[in-house]
């Protein structure tokens, strides 16, 4: 099955980053595929590559450029969200790309599956 | 909107959309930003239901004034939505009568429904999007 699933929230503040990236990586297990995970509202702040965790805790960001690289995953954060945000190009981790609310709507639209974590 | 001119994906599929407010209109960006994905969706001329529940049924609320808080008030937007075609709206009646509503407080034409109706509609949705 095709899962897309959608971030609203911002990392470490909410678990919802953390539920979607432990989500994504279950169902991938199990043989689902991801081909893209949209991020919205603070959901945007998952993507900076600026952020820089303690050692002795998990890299929420740097997890999923890896998932992303390892399983071809398409990282979409929203481009009206981010430049509210201050989330610009040039702070994109690897794997991230800045597109528009159409990429959401057409998980919704080619997806078997859309599935929100947020609030 | 520099989002709207990006139009369907070409696929010619319809999908049966809802989105379920659910937040009050201000404190939260949630409500606002969740308006700019209902307004893509309808671009892709898709099936756009939106439901107010819970504290989202403020969101139609007449006589938003939101000067003394110093953010936009974008309670005009709702009363626009018929023309991006979208026209079903819907408000639960046990989250207006919990907060002492009536459909004559509401800025905009809307069907009541029951909790057991509203768990239909919900059933016969391909996508539910949650704000």
């Amino acid at each position: 099955m095709q899962f897309g699933i959608l971030i609203n929230e911002g990392p470490y503040n909410h678990q919802a980053s953390d539920s979607a990236y432990l989500f994504a990586r279950t169902a991938i297990e199990k043989g689902h595929k991801i081909p893209r995970v949209f991020f919205y509202h603070d959901g945007v702040n998952n993507s900076t590559r600026m952020a820089e965790p303690p050692q002795d805790d998990r890299n929420v960001t740097a997890r999923w450029s890896k998932l992303a690289e390892d399983h071809g995953i398409d990282l979409v954060v929203c481009v009206a969200a981010a430049l509210r945000r201050g989330i610009k190009d040039e702070l994109l981790a690897p794997g991230f790309r800045i597109s528009g609310l159409g990429q959401l709507v057409e998980m919704g639209i080619q997806y078997d599956r859309l599935v929100t974590f947020g609030d | 909107m520099s989002d709207m001119d990006m139009e369907d994906d070409g696929s010619g599929i319809v999908k049966k959309f809802m989105f379920l407010n659910r937040k009050a209109p201000h404190g939260t960006v949630y409500a606002l930003e969740g308006l700019e994905v209902v307004l893509i969706t309808a671009a892709f001329d898709q099936d756009v239901s939106l439901v107010f529940t819970d504290d989202g049924v403020y969101q139609l609320m007449k006589g938003i004034d939101t000067k003394g808080v110093e953010v936009k008030d974008f309670s005009k937007t709702y009363r626009a939505l018929e023309g991006y075609d979208i026209e079903k709206l819907y408000v639960d009646r046990s989250s207006m009568d919990a907060r002492g509503l009536t459909e004559d407080d509401l800025i905009v034409d809307v069907t009541v429904l029951s909790d057991d109706e509203m768990k239909n509609l919900m059933a016969e949705q391909d996508v539910v999007i949650s704000f």
